[in-house]
């Protein structure tokens, strides 16, 4: 059969097994399509805002689909200051969100409260909830935003998903 | 033209409500007036006199005086551009102030932030609930004996509160034409 068009189905190629770690896998998925709960309170969430836009695009890592529902979400990414008054509203949306999730602490405030030592903010916001990953700086430039979400998705990387799940299993038998 | 007509204004409130101090100071006039007169005063700063607009309601804390709060209200007219300060003494013993409420629907708000910052009632208030801190919270911490790290509460499944760490502070920055090294934010007893 005549070969006419330079494109075409090659079974050679689209045929091909890779051979892989189901852990492998499971993290290369998660962590190129981190969907960010986009908790902003404060300035930060003017930063968070840029990091999303053309000039930073946050969508080249994968973290674009901003959710406002927390059932949808990955990762919080807990953006200004957490007054006390929200602290609860931020607890319970990250109660809401699905497992596994994580969470970027993005600049001083929810870091550690930063300039605000005062009788309404909550001193970090690991406090409240574990945090992944800590981006100083008041607010931090979008570059660092995206440093900080590379930091995350290497340490994704480092998870062992199925044999957590096996663990959970076993331990779910045993009780 | 503002000034004339708020001798007027004042020569009007004066002729019909107590006013024990009468205050002049950079071309604003406040008045200290009786606390149980303050909502008919009002009623007839809006309605006779034309002051239609409440900028602002507050309370002050002077820790060690007697009476220890102030209530202070911020009258505009929009016509002849012409401000005047209200202001009436609450004794701690006696927190209870009528609210304006009926008079300004924007003192709303107003009432219950001096409520939720000082613990000032505001009677005749149809909502009086805190506004920044959440309901249950046990202090009042715009208070002058308030210390600004806060103090420990906690309120389980609402909220909580812990001291925050100062660390020395709280900074402050001193004003003045120094370099930056010394004009940096440092806490009052190293400065």
């Amino acid at each position: 059969m005549l070969q006419t068009s330079p494109v075409a189905y090659d079974s050679k190629i689209e045929g091909n097994i890779i051979f892989t770690q189901i852990d492998s896998a499971m993290n290369w998925m998660r962590k190129n399509s981190l969907w960010p709960m986009p908790m902003g309170l404060a300035c930060c969430a003017i930063e968070l805002m840029a990091a999303g836009a053309s000039r930073f695009d946050i969508a080249r890592f994968g973290a674009e689909v901003m959710r406002f529902s927390p059932r949808q979400s990955d990762v919080m990414i807990v953006a200004g200051t957490v007054t006390y008054k929200m602290a609860l509203a931020v607890k319970r949306i990250w109660d809401q969100m699905p497992e596994p999730k994580w969470c970027i602490a993005m600049g001083a405030c929810a870091s550690s409260g930063g300039m605000y030592r005062s009788y309404a903010v909550l001193q970090g916001i690991d406090q409240l909830i574990p945090v992944d990953v800590y981006i100083s700086g008041c607010p931090p430039r979008p570059e660092a935003l995206l440093e900080g979400l590379m930091r995350l998705q290497r340490k994704i990387e480092t998870e062992h998903p199925l044999r957590e799940q096996k663990r959970e299993l076993i331990a779910s038998f045993n009780a | 033209m503002a000034a004339a007509s708020l001798n007027s204004v004042v020569s009007a409130i004066q002729a019909k409500f107590q006013v024990a101090q009468k205050t002049e100071f950079r071309g604003e006039t406040t008045l200290t007036v009786e606390r149980t007169e303050i909502k008919d005063l009002c009623a007839f700063c809006k309605d006779t006199l034309g002051f239609a607009m409440l900028l602002d309601l507050s309370g002050v804390d002077n820790f060690g005086t007697e009476p220890r709060f102030e209530v202070v209200y911020e009258l505009y007219q929009m016509d002849t551009d012409a401000h005047l300060r209200l202001k009436i003494a609450v004794s701690e013993d006696a927190l209870e102030v009528p609210s304006v409420i009926t008079i300004w629907p924007t003192a709303d708000w107003h009432e219950r932030e001096a409520f939720d910052m000082y613990g000032i009632t505001f009677t005749g208030h149809p909502d009086l609930r805190r506004i920044l801190m959440w309901d249950g919270y046990p202090f009042f911490p715009l208070r002058k004996d308030f210390p600004l790290a806060g103090r420990a509460s906690d309120m389980p499944d609402v909220a909580f509160s812990k001291a925050a760490p100062l660390a020395g502070g709280p900074f402050v920055t001193v004003p003045s034409t120094a370099t930056t090294k010394d004009r940096e934010p440092r806490s009052r007893e190293q400065s």
